[in-house]
């Protein structure tokens, strides 16, 4: 198949590959919703243990948020030097968020092994299982996020920006963005309104 | 932690099945499975089976598979259902029933997972894959990949359930699982971890199969084809994949949290250390009200078509029919509560969920009414699918008034977990999303096999389903008004309830009737199939695409993409009697083969099988599997389609008018 084919081929499948992802994306979002109730239900469900003012570090966790934003911005920035066509710089700055990405889940698992050193693991709790499964689910969406990524990378020096492979790292950055927006409500509904 | 519990987790020898009544399920199962798996080897089919069945990504044959994996599952759950009124109807006073109460638990756990997840899912999703790219006048879905990965997704939860009755056992804590019953304090076994991730990979599957059909639908029209000019039977899939795409994802969520509640000892549903319970139930209706709708709406846009086709008139009400559905698309999630009343809402939250539920049933009037309207003044066909639709529309109609009963609170704390209940909801899902099934059967077959079936056969099959249904059922309003409760393995003698129980069997033993005369009409049919053959392609004098083409529909469906200027775009074509403009055959893209919705099911089936037992070495190893599949899937740059050029489709068209224009 020669270029010209694969560009129409492309051109005719792009819509719908795009719009099933929204979808998609869409049905997450609702996991995420059922997870954000199940923790609003449960945060009075401490069981005398600890609540959420007596074990969140929201310094720390702005650190994370920030991290993660940072990572969001390169994810821009990658998307930006797509359409500019550097490859070199899309590879770069898909480097650059993976390796936020990575710091991210890094201080996450920190967090976690914190917690569960002080005694305060998932099976401690309602509240305790609730903020792992809710905040764990985000981490592992976070994880394919990076393996992505990287096959991403590869991808972007095996074959250049082509028109699937502009796609996908497209299809990619709508993930990303997505996972940092979920990454708000967490941050807020989780940890600021839980110290406060 | 020993080595056997390192390589087995908690398998041992007492896992296989000890009771007789499973042990002969369990041996019927294997040597079921052995023998079609020798009949295949003797016979040489394997190849064959693999490349134009298994691999395909044809949406018409991946819709067969669905239908006949779902037939199958009918089967069990039928022989469930025999099994639960074998035992009321035995299990009286002194005497002890067929089985004992542990597997009775287990069988009314098992027939409710089949019947819902298994059969009304696998055949609306069937019917989907059959109809809607003919419907719209697209030669394939958007994703045709997703569509196989869907439909093994479906077959893995399929193979779990049934791998539950040789290898350990199954939940025995209901279709819904409710905790703390399913929890890992009163139900420490496997049974509820097959019931959970059975359900959480079909599941997903479903969640994937409604992504790719929203697509379809609106990426994939033929030109003209507005919303509003679309079929209505495409509308009712638009309505209920949105409500797939809406609720599934609260069922994933929330049997991921009770399996981790199981696997990691969390306490969402716990009865102590601040869980809650009530949370689940909850949850699993706000999910569980959608799916009865997610069912029965494509079974609406069935009777809709077919009760204009057989009128032949023009639907009534077209835009109310959408309106509808939309309105019920919306209710369906506002209406939750209604299943748990008793369980402590309180006056104001039930009077909001009560009226809400009685309002369902006004989108509903209004298709009811648009119904009948349709048959008033039209010149109507008493055809099989016709008798299966006027069947509906009564017991549909009982059965809705005894709905609308149930949505007053006072009333439902009466009948609340009785066998009222239970009548109410066969009455809807048999009366309504069977019969429509059958209908659609009856109505398509030609399609896509390319002959009739037999109409007397069918008609037998059809009084029979009825008068069984209303046997089988009737009593059950009765018995729940006197007081008998569900999922009653034993009961006094003096409560009076054995006559009714009987009349009941009996009825479930009229509708095995129907169910041989269907399987006769199919066998009758395939032998006089030279007969029966749809020469035109257009059997029932049609008003939808689908008919424009030659029967069996070939795999590309349209050679040339058709042009729709209005609603009942065939009728209307057919009306104007123009003559056919011959334009020159043209290239067709179809998807290549492929195995790699099997290979990543595969991967499923290990993975759960491994969470299940606990071999988390099991399960790691289909976690990989899975994304490693899924990266060299997506990692190559070359194309996944082939291309049938316009010679070859030529020669196909040719072929096709040639085989239904031949006499035999």
């Amino acid at each position: 198949m020669d270029q010209q084919e694969a560009l129409l081929h492309e051109q005719k499948n792009r819509p719908k590959l795009l719009l099933g992802f929204w979808l998609y994306l869409m049905t997450d979002c609702l996991l995420f919703a059922t997870l954000f109730a199940a923790y609003a239900v449960l945060q009075i469900g401490t069981a005398n243990g600890p609540a959420a003012k007596d074990i969140f570090d929201p310094w720390f966790v702005l650190g994370e948020t920030l991290v993660l934003l940072v990572s969001s911005f390169t994810c821009g920035l990658a998307l930006l030097a797509m359409q500019a066509r550097q490859k070199q710089q899309v590879m770069l700055w898909l480097g650059a968020t993976v390796v936020l990405g990575l710091a991210f889940l890094g201080m996450e698992l920190f967090e976690f092994i914190s917690l569960a050193q002080e005694g305060h693991g998932w099976e401690r709790s309602g509240f305790l299982s609730a903020f792992f499964t809710l905040v764990g689910t985000h981490g592992l969406h976070i994880t394919v996020g990076i393996l992505w990524a990287i096959v991403m990378i590869l991808r972007v020096n095996k074959y250049g920006l082509t028109p699937p492979t502009t796609r996908k790292v497209t299809m990619f950055g709508m993930f990303w963005h997505f996972l940092d927006v979920i990454w708000i409500f967490i941050f807020t509904i989780v940890y600021m309104l839980g110290v406060l | 932690m020993d080595i056997w519990q390192l390589v087995f987790g908690r398998m041992s020898w007492d896992a296989l099945p000890h009771e007789m009544v499973t042990i002969g399920g369990a041996v019927m199962l294997t040597l079921g499975g052995i023998t079609a798996v020798a009949a295949m080897t003797y016979f040489k089919r394997w190849t064959w089976f693999w490349k134009n069945w298994l691999t395909s990504l044809d949406a018409k044959k991946i819709g067969v598979m669905y239908i006949v994996v779902a037939l199958f599952m009918l089967l069990r759950g039928v022989a469930d259902a025999l099994m639960i009124r074998a035992q009321q109807i035995t299990s009286v006073g002194e005497a002890q029933g067929v089985v004992s109460t542990e597997t009775f638990q287990q069988v009314f756990s098992a027939h409710g997972s089949i019947m819902i997840f298994f059969v009304a899912m696998g055949l609306i999703f069937g019917l989907i894959n059959l109809i809607v790219p003919l419907q719209i006048g697209s030669r394939d879905v958007a994703f045709p990949l997703l569509n196989s990965v869907s439909f093994w997704l479906f077959v893995v939860g399929v193979v779990m359930l049934n791998v539950s009755l040789v290898i350990g056992e199954f939940s025995a804590a209901g279709w819904l699982a409710y905790p703390p019953l399913s929890g890992l304090e009163y139900s420490p076994g496997v049974g509820v971890d097959y019931w959970i991730w059975a359900l959480q990979i079909a599941g997903v599957g479903s969640l994937l199969s409604a992504i790719n059909f929203l697509t379809t639908i609106f990426t994939m029209r033929a030109p003209g084809m507005t919303l509003t000019k679309m079929p209505i039977f495409v509308w009712s899939v638009v309505s209920s994949m949105f409500l797939v795409a809406f609720a599934f994802p609260i069922l994933t969520a929330t049997l991921g949290m009770l399996g981790l509640d199981r696997l990691l000892g969390m306490h969402f549903f716990t009865s102590d250390l601040g869980g809650n319970p009530m949370m689940y139930i909850n949850l699993i209706w706000a999910w569980g009200h959608p799916e009865v709708y997610i069912l029965i709406l494509p079974a609406f846009g069935v009777y809709s078509e077919i009760v204009a086709t057989f009128a032949r008139k023009r639907l009534f009400g077209y835009m109310s029919m959408v309106w509808a559905l939309g309105a019920i698309t919306v209710l369906s999630f506002i209406v939750w509560l209604h299943h748990f009343f008793t369980m402590g809402g309180g006056a104001k939250v039930n009077a909001f969920f009560g009226i809400m539920t009685a309002v369902i049933a006004v989108p509903t009037g209004v298709k009811i009414f648009n119904w009948l309207f349709t048959m008033y003044g039209g010149r109507i066909r008493f055809t099989t699918p016709m008798l299966w639709f006027m069947g509906f529309v009564v017991t549909f109609t009982v059965g809705g008034v005894a709905g609308v009963l149930m949505s007053v609170p006072a009333i439902d704390f009466q009948v609340h977990n009785s066998l009222f209940l239970v009548a109410h909801f066969h009455t809807m899902i048999i009366g309504g999303v069977v019969f429509g099934f059958f209908a659609a059967m009856t109505y398509w077959f030609p399609k896509i096999f390319g002959f009739t079936l037999n109409e007397r056969l069918g008609r037998y099959a059809f009084w029979s389903w009825l008068v069984g249904f209303l046997l089988a059922f009737v009593p059950l309003y009765a018995l729940g008004l006197m007081g008998a409760t569900r999922r009653l393995d034993h009961y006094d003698s003096s409560m009076g309830w054995q006559g009714l129980f009987i009349v009941a069997g009996v009825g479930v033993a009229v509708i095995g009737l129907g169910l041989l005369f269907q399987i006769l009409q199919i066998v009758v049919s395939i032998r006089q199939r030279h007969q029966n053959r749809d020469t035109t392609g257009d059997p029932w004098d049609g008003r939808t695409l689908e008919w424009s083409v030659p029967s069996p529909a070939p795999v590309y469906n349209f050679t040339h993409t058709p042009q729709v200027t209005t609603r009942d775009a065939f009728w209307e074509t057919k009306q104007a009697k123009v003559a056919k403009k011959r334009a020159p055959f043209e290239a067709i893209m179809l998807p290549k083969n492929s195995p790699v919705g099997i290979i990543i099911a595969g991967f499923s089936f290990i993975l759960g099988f491994g969470l299940v037992w606990h071999m988390y070495w099991l399960a790691i190893i289909g976690l990989i599997g899975i994304i490693v599949t899924i990266i060299m899937r997506t990692w190559g740059e070359q194309d996944s389609e082939e291309e049938l050029s316009a010679v070859a489709v030529e020669k196909l068209a040719a072929q096709a008018a040639f085989a239904s224009r031949r006499k035999v």
